[in-house]
């Protein structure tokens, strides 16, 4: 009984488990994190996969990668879904990752939080060499149990917009086939 | 002095006002995708042979050596300068005379102690960004409709609303009324190779959008879009619409 009610409470007031200083924190830690690596020296191939791994860290790659599949994630069996998300997580690791590596010699500061709708929003600014600073905005939840990122947001151009748009395409032309998605993914990004 | 070429403008404007389908803000509204494919196939493939084998050459090295590169980099800082007299004009057709003093203030800066633009003492030592705006920013805070995506021949993603703004933009830039006609070619060669440089220094992401992605055409058009609804500030523009965790 007692745990069923505070199972409720918990159920009510989702804000209390994440605050905006919890998010800017998370957001934070996962960009020192990216900043440790992008000024590390090393190879393409090492900081890749070390991306990946924060990408696994901080991000839900979950909800992630299964809003890019779209309906078709649901006719998955969780063995499919699981390698299909892997690949998806190398794919966003390289990808994202040759961006990053524009941003060596640059400086990201995380300049405010705030709640939106049923989520957070960090903003923070990246400042290159050379161009005007960008905005870059993160977009935090707790809906899966732990604190992650679920979108992220530079200049107004989203994330999972536009992997939904790519994803799609890819799942088009290998005919609908989430396995052949799969093994595209493991050579895309 | 404006008056003459911005009547001319008028006409073909209110034509293509007329043409503009309501949009809404958020919503991809493009019912002219199959010629639009057929352009950006176009597009790139003149990218392909003729501006990315020019701008390749100065997207060598990494990180901060590339952006020292060479020539482009200098043509397009001159050639950034030369918008702003037009982008001035722009934010006091906005009502927004705080902008178009700020540019004001950074080609003044820029033209003397910068030489030209060459530098940019007025970004590092006064704080004097540069705003960025166009005419197409101008119809939207005079409520004109967004209408249809499109895709221009060699001048890439627009909307219809943004496509009429580079049209009255050619006739509202000032400088082209204190100069002759051989300056005005000077100075548009450098504008374009300016574009040039641009695509330069953004070479690698637009690499990865024309040449890596599944659908080039869809990620050009949602990128666009996106983009341009953040610097017009349209509401709901920088929140996906589409909640991940309400599937």
């Amino acid at each position: 009984m007692g745990l069923l009610a505070g199972g409720a409470a918990l159920a009510a007031l989702p804000a209390q488990a994440l605050d905006t200083n919890e998010a800017r924190a998370l957001i934070q830690q996962s960009l020192n994190e990216v900043y440790g690596v992008i000024n590390s020296g090393q190879p393409p191939a090492q900081m890749y996969q070390q991306f990946e791994a924060i990408f696994a860290r901080y991000a839900d790659v979950d909800v992630i990668a299964r809003s890019a599949l779209g309906p078709a994630a649901r006719q998955l069996s969780p063995q499919q879904f699981a390698g299909y998300k892997q690949a998806f997580q190398g794919y966003i690791g390289r990808k994202y990752g040759a961006r990053f590596r524009e941003f060596i010699g640059s400086q990201i500061e995380v300049t405010g939080a705030k709640p939106v709708k049923s989520f957070f929003v960090v903003t923070s600014v990246a400042k290159l060499n050379g161009r005007a600073p960008m905005q870059v905005e993160w977009h935090v939840s707790d809906k899966s149990g732990s604190s992650k990122y679920f979108n992220i947001v530079i200049e107004g151009v989203n994330m999972l917009a536009s992997e939904r748009a790519e994803i799609g395409a890819m799942l088009a032309q290998n005919r609908g086939d989430v396995a052949a998605l799969t093994a595209a993914l493991q050579r895309a990004g | 002095m404006l008056a003459n070429p911005f009547r001319r403008a008028l006409f073909p404007a209110a034509l293509l006002l007329a043409g503009c389908a309501a949009g809404t803000p958020g919503q991809i509204n493009d019912p002219y995708e199959t010629t639009n494919r057929r352009v950006h196939a176009f597009n790139k493939s003149i990218d392909e042979n003729l501006i990315r084998p020019f701008t390749a050459s100065s997207a060598d090295g990494e990180g901060e050596d590339k952006r020292e590169n060479g020539v482009l980099v200098v043509v397009g800082n001159v050639g950034g300068n030369l918008t702003l007299p037009g982008k001035v004009v722009n934010s006091l057709l906005q009502g927004r005379p705080g902008k178009a003093a700020q540019n004001t203030g950074r080609f003044l800066i820029n033209s003397t102690l910068g030489l030209g633009g060459l530098h940019d003492p007025a970004g590092q030592e006064f704080g004097l960004d540069e705003v960025d705006t166009d005419f197409g920013e101008t119809l939207y805070v005079w409520g004109a409709p967004e209408g249809a995506y499109v895709e221009l021949p060699l001048l890439g993603p627009s909307t219809q609303r943004d496509t009429l703004g580079k049209v009255v933009d050619l006739f509202i830039d000032p400088l082209d009324y204190v100069i002759d006609d051989h300056e005005a070619l000077t100075i548009t060669g450098i504008k374009l190779a300016s574009k040039v440089s641009d695509r330069a220094r953004f070479g690698d992401t637009v690499d990865s959008i024309l040449y890596d992605s599944a659908d080039s055409y869809a990620q050009t058009r949602l990128l666009y879009l996106n983009h341009r609804w953040y610097e017009l500030g349209m509401e709901g523009g920088e929140i996906d619409p589409y909640d991940p965790y309400e599937e």
